[in-house]
């Protein structure tokens, strides 16, 4: 029987030949939780009265870190507390850490063909290395802390093809924008999505791994992309234990296969208040309080070079305040001796350590009544970044310089010429 | 299972609430107090909300319910504030599941007949909604087994001290 991405991995970990549609008990490889997911994972474990599968848990302060009130101190605490009194190794403590879903594929959590799962939507982001991966609930995060397992049903799967060249400044944003725009924030409501094509194998990870991470804006379970020579190279020294890559067969049965020429994609930006409310950058024009850049969609060195190019001897237009927050400690020290820094702040930038912070109207650039911000996260919702009648504009690394420096929102090749 | 009564509320928007609008990222860290938690429901496109809900209370929207992050205290805050079923015509998978698992159950139909205010009666064995003061019935789509048997055992945790295990009959699965 031919079968899809998802159903491969789920059947190898079921240790069952399954297909869409069927539920299945399936071996989690690893289960990771942040600063506030964590604690009701925590209660709920207490009641399972079992050691906790400790090579299998992942915990990672991110949202609220370094703490921002006494309230996410006391929550960042208890999951330090809990990683002491179970003696869990794979705790990331800032300063050594970052956002969840950067940490979790650096430190080689992720690898083509495990299934993982995390209490974070965007989970959803490991598919990039051809790994199952889906967000799941806190309680479910226990269920895996105690046994190891979880149910699935697995999902029917859609396929999505890129071909062709990319033009200037077009990043797997645009393309992940594009796609959101096509089929809807329920577009993909259930089903896994595979991402395949030239175009996609000529992306680097870190773009791919944009285009996971934003599968869950289209409602999808998972958003797998085939693994190639790239993924082995990324986690050569890095990976732990040791993985197989899986494909899809070639008469794989897909629910939809839609087809995007690369030529046709262009510099977008995703308006208020939907990830599908696409549209060129170009056509946009709003002015804009704030820039920022970062998240676990595009805080990689690649997005900070991306951003660099343009802002290098250039400044961040009058008015506006640019933000840059790298990913992860790794990141963050690439930056520094590439010289990036030094490029951010020369031209206005104000530069932050790993958080989630402003992603989600945390702390560190939330947003006041009538701001508008030009962001490089992924959630664009109504007061998403801070106050209600604030506004959140969707894009990629290099509209988001572009528009620091134009004070709107305008297509790249405005400021680079 | 039982049949449950309760008044209609319905928001604006009335497709696509996300996790956000259920419990704004604003108070994502006071986590330990469900109750106190609960009190901030919906906020954001219902300031009111969690003052006028009585317990038993039913929430009615469109497509996509509970869209957007994988914060289980969004079915729970709405638990805690006393909303006894959720009918849509969609929900987003992550909040589908981690619903039943803290054993709030949801419905999908079609939503567009139902009004803010309604008294209705929803038979979730039967899968049936019947509307107070017309009479109207409608048939809801049947809730998964798997999802079923997870209501009954009082969620997931409890599923799975009582069985040791999950103990989800996967062979008899549609």
């Amino acid at each position: 029987m031919a079968k899809t991405m998802a159903e491969k991995i789920l059947s190898a970990k079921a240790r069952k030949d399954v297909r869409a549609g069927e539920i299945v008990e399936a071996e989690v490889d690893y289960v990771m939780v942040n600063d506030i997911t964590a604690p009701a994972a925590f209660d709920e474990f207490e009641g399972f009265c079992t050691p906790p599968l400790e090579k299998k848990m992942v915990l990672i302060p991110d949202h609220y870190v370094p703490n921002k009130d006494v309230a996410s101190a006391i929550q960042a605490k208890k999951m330090r507390d809990f990683a002491s009194k179970y003696k869990i190794r794979n705790y990331f403590e800032i300063g050594s850490g970052g956002v969840c879903h950067q940490l979790m594929i650096e430190k080689g959590f992720v690898a083509p063909g495990r299934l993982i799962v995390g209490a974070d939507s965007h989970t959803c982001s490991y598919g990039a290395m051809g790994a199952f991966a889906t967000g799941i609930g806190s309680t479910e995060a226990a269920t895996v802390f105690a046994r190891g397992v979880l149910w699935f049903k697995v999902p029917e799967s859609m396929k999505f093809e890129v071909n062709g060249q990319l033009g200037r400044h077009v990043s797997g944003k645009d393309i992940i924008l594009t796609i959101i725009g096509d089929i809807g924030v329920e577009g993909a409501l259930y089903q896994s999505m595979e991402v395949v094509g030239d175009t996609i194998s000529a992306l680097p990870v870190s773009e791919r791994v944009t285009i996971s991470n934003m599968g869950i804006e289209a409602g999808a379970k998972a958003c797998i992309i085939p693994p190639d020579a790239k993924v082995d190279d990324y986690l050569k020294g890095r990976v732990r234990d040791t993985y197989e890559k899986v494909y899809a067969d070639k008469d794989a049965e897909y629910s939809d296969i839609r087809k995007y020429d690369a030529k046709d994609i262009v510099p977008v930006v995703a308006k208020p208040f939907l990830p599908s409310n696409v549209a060129p950058a170009s056509e946009v024009g709003v002015t804009i309080d704030q820039a920022y850049l970062g998240s676990c969609t595009n805080g990689r060195i690649e997005d900070l070079r991306v951003a660099a190019a343009i802002l290098k001897g250039k400044k961040v237009h009058e008015g506006v305040r640019m933000i840059v927050v790298p990913a992860s400690k790794d990141v963050f020290d690439k930056a520094m001796e590439e010289g990036l820094f030094k490029i951010f702040s020369d031209a206005g930038a104000f530069i932050s350590g790993p958080t989630c912070g402003a992603c989600l109207g945390g702390y560190m650039g939330v947003l006041a009544p009538g701001e508008r911000c030009v962001s490089t996260t992924n959630r664009n919702f109504i007061g998403r970044m801070g106050h209600m009648e604030s506004e959140v504009y969707l894009a990629g690394p290099a509209v988001v310089a572009a528009s620091a420096v134009a004070g709107r929102i305008v297509d790249p090749s405005e400021v680079t010429g | 299972m039982t049949i449950l009564r309760g008044r209609v509320h319905r928001f604006d928007p009335n497709d696509n609430i996300n996790t956000d609008y259920i419990i704004s990222g604003r108070y994502k860290f006071k986590i330990d107090d469900i109750r106190k938690l609960a009190e901030h429901v919906m906020e954001d496109i219902d300031p009111d909300f969690a003052s006028r809900i009585e317990k038993g209370d039913i929430i009615v929207a469109g497509r996509n319910f509970g869209c957007g992050s994988s914060r289980e205290q969004a079915p729970r805050a709405l638990k805690a504030a006393g909303v006894s079923v959720i009918i849509a015509e969609s929900f987003a998978r992550i909040f589908y599941r981690s619903a039943f698992n803290i054993g709030l159950p949801l419905l999908t139909c079609e939503t567009g007949w139902v009004r803010s205010g309604d008294l209705i009666e929803v038979d979730l064995s039967k899968g049936e909604i019947r509307r107070g003061s017309t009479g109207t019935v409608m048939s809801t789509s049947r809730i998964p087994q798997v999802m079923q048997i997870l209501l009954s055992d009082g969620g997931l945790t409890s599923h799975i001290m009582k069985h040791n295990g999950f103990s989800l009959e996967t062979d008899k699965m549609e």
